[in-house]
């Protein structure tokens, strides 16, 4: 698995593609810092720009590639090797260059002004940590949808709605069930709704980390009470790693029963 | 010739009369001036405690407090006097529930002490120097460390309370007491003084025509500045910093507040300013920087708002609801979660020639001034209005849709409520 995870790493590090996101950011990370010239609000900005954009390119990137590499991979099953291995070598070796990217691209400019000399090097931590688990998660879902379609264009418009309704329909919905049960303590229902979609999951931890639990109100309050602890961080950030595990251990699953 | 003579005679017995007047008016003025004396207290002086020293001084004496520490309260200061310390000397109330002076004269003064340790009550507020019925009087310099109240003035006027610092160790707000507590006063000029860590740093409460100047409110429990039936008041050039609830002030006509700094008073039950029934006022090139809500209007008329800088507070200005003919000029909000929350009607409040920080319109003309009028309501705050609970959502690429949408064709959000003028540059504002 770590020869295939060497080679698919390689690969796209040969790729325009990893340069162009590496790019990205760091263009992004300096002129935040350039227009701004203060950390902690170029992490505000930063965070807005990264829930958004880090599912998409992560899920495009994920299923571009599968289909792309589709021939070789099938090449590779010739071989006597594990199928786990392949795919899993594949999905680690993508999520770790997109992260390598991001976290290149945004560390370096950050660095360069003065990170380490103010006290958000704690958010950008957090911001960094939630972009890399978004990476992970959305090219393991990528994955599965590229695994369970053949069409090429299907699972493209799968993957795209799939994150269309992770980033929007969902808050949609969430928000017209806010509204519905308006009579009703919502605390608990808003925090569980939170927890099932990783997108929100993001903004809310760093969003309280940011300290704007003051703006939420009652809500805000029951969030601050539990990802304020030490429990609900740990908590959060096991809801994130299921949400990692899950789609993964799907993957191999399908594997198992795919026929090539 | 005789006629003649008496006359200069009689001119000479009233040149007399004029020396002799002028004498004893210069005579009875050296008198008062020789009886004016010092009292000095210290442990080798004639007098060994400070209520000895005010017990035998007369009118127009001073009392010259030299270095030490002093254990005594309940002194009575009932002649026109001057209390002076000399090298910062310390009276301390040793934690016992009663006030340190109690002053009820006219034309007194106490400057360059340090109280302390005045007891706590649940029953009566006592307070370091307590003054009641006086009235110019000059209270100056002074340090005080964990009193129960530093200030309470009651029934007076023409004070002037300058330069003092308080510094209190409050925690809870039922057992803690104000900074500068004056109840009922006219004309007291309020200047320079540092209130930390206590209940309310300014509380007034029928206190009119007085000027609050330069004053720095910070972390204090509940309120920075607390007044209430509190007219023709001016208040410039003061700091609130990070108060528990912020400054609320209450049922006052003809408040004048200009160059105030508000900033960091964030908390879910906190303000900049809290308005409530507030009428006539000029509120001027304030500051409201990084409070949960910069302004919260409840019952307001006839406000105008000009030229205040509105940055990155949660709310910068929330109208509650039954506000008339506010109007708000050319101020700048820039990078506030939300510019504006509004849950009734217009109510002929204004908003014109602000510049905004999320406008998006063009100035084809060059003029500075934005050609596409700019709707402060966005969508979502109006529907955090109708379902707090909403708030959850804030910064969600959804909601940013929602925005969008509901700019471009307006349905929700009140039609009437634009700033028809937005300016395109940030207005430049004197500190």
């Amino acid at each position: 698995m770590l020869k295939i995870l060497k080679y698919s790493i390689y690969d796209l590090l040969r790729s325009r593609w990893s340069y162009v996101y590496f790019l990205f950011y760091l263009l992004l990370g300096f002129v935040l810092l350039f227009l701004n010239n203060d950390v902690n609000k170029a992490v505000i900005t930063l965070m807005n720009v990264i829930i958004v954009l880090t599912p998409l390119i992560g899920t495009i990137f994920g299923i571009m590639y599968f289909y792309n590499s589709k021939e070789f991979t099938e090449l590779l099953l010739a071989q006597p090797i594990k199928r786990s291995n392949i795919f899993m070598g594949q999905y680690v070796g993508i999520s770790l260059s997109l992260t390598l990217s991001l976290v290149l691209g945004l560390g370096i400019p950050f660095i360069v002004y003065g990170l380490f000399r103010s006290a958000a090097i704690f958010d950008f931590t957090l911001l960094l940590v939630v972009a890399s688990f978004l990476n992970f998660i959305f090219v393991a879902l990528a994955y599965n949808i590229a695994l369970s379609t053949e069409n090429k264009i299907k699972g493209f418009g799968y993957a795209i709605l799939m994150w269309l309704f992770l980033a929007v329909v969902y808050d949609g919905l969430f928000l017209i069930s806010l509204i519905a049960f308006n009579d009703y303590p919502l605390g608990k229902f808003s925090l569980i709704a939170t927890m099932f979609n990783p997108i929100d999951l993001s903004r809310i931890l760093i969003l309280l980390k940011l300290d704007f639990s003051a703006l939420l109100g009652y809500t805000g309050a029951v969030f601050k009470e539990f990802f304020g602890t030490a429990f609900g961080m740990v908590m959060s950030m096991l809801v994130l790693s299921l949400w990692v595990i899950l789609p993964v251990l799907n993957i191999n699953r399908k594997l198992r029963k795919k026929d090539f | 010739m005789n006629i003649k003579i008496s006359f200069f005679k009689c001119k000479s017995s009233v040149f007399n009369l004029i020396f002799f007047i002028f004498f004893i008016f210069i005579g009875t003025n050296t008198t008062v001036f020789s009886q004016s004396k010092t009292l000095e207290v210290c442990s080798s002086c004639e007098f060994k405690s400070i209520k000895k020293a005010v017990l035998s001084a007369n009118d127009g004496d001073t009392v010259l407090i030299k270095k030490g520490i002093y254990k005594e309260t309940s002194i009575e200061v009932n002649k026109a006097i001057s209390i002076i310390g000399e090298n910062n000397p310390i009276i301390d109330a040793e934690g016992k529930k009663e006030n340190i002076f109690h002053c009820e004269t006219e034309n007194f003064s106490i400057s360059n002490i340090t109280f302390q340790n005045v007891g706590m009550s649940y029953v009566k507020e006592f307070a370091a120097i307590f003054i009641y019925k006086s009235k110019k009087f000059v209270v100056k310099n002074n340090d005080f460390n964990s009193v129960f109240y530093s200030f309470i003035i009651q029934d007076s006027s023409d004070g002037e309370i300058l330069n003092n610092m308080v510094v209190g160790t409050m925690e809870d707000e039922t057992k803690a007491g104000n900074g500068i507590h004056i109840w009922k006063a006219k004309r007291m000029h309020i200047e320079g003084n540092t209130v930390k860590n206590m209940r309310d740093g300014i509380y007034l409460e029928y206190v009119q025509h007085s000027t609050i100047t330069k004053n720095k409110s910070i972390g204090n429990i509940r309120y920075g500045l607390h007044f209430m039936f509190s007219h023709d008041n001016v208040y410039d050039y003061n700091e609130f910093t990070g108060n528990g609830a912020g400054v609320a002030v209450m049922y006052s006509k003809r408040v004048e507040m200009y160059h105030n700094n508000f900033h960091h008073n964030w908390g879910t039950a906190s303000y900049g300013l809290l308005l409530k029934e507030i009428n006539d006022s000029k509120i001027e090139e304030n500051t409201f920087q990084d409070n949960t809500t910069g302004i919260n209007l409840d019952g307001c008329n006839r406000i105008s708002y000009k030229k205040n800088n509105f940055i990155g507070n949660g709310w910068a200005v929330k109208f509650i609801g039954a506000c008339y003919e506010n109007s708000f000029e050319q101020n700048n909000f820039l990078s506030n979660a939300f510019d504006l929350s509004y849950s009734s009607k217009l109510n002929d409040n204004s908003f014109n020639g602000n510049h905004w920080s999320e406008y998006t319109g063009y100035d084809l003309d060059h003029n500075g001034v934005g050609d596409v009028p700019y709707r402060p309501v966005k969508l979502f705050s109006y529907i955090v209005n109708k379902s707090p609970d909403a708030l959850v959502l804030l910064r969600s690429l959804f909601v940013d849709v929602l925005n969008f949408s509901e700019k471009v064709s307006p349905v929700f959000t009140p039609d009437k409520l634009i700033d028809d003028k937005p300016i395109i540059k940030r207005i430049h504002i004197n500190d």
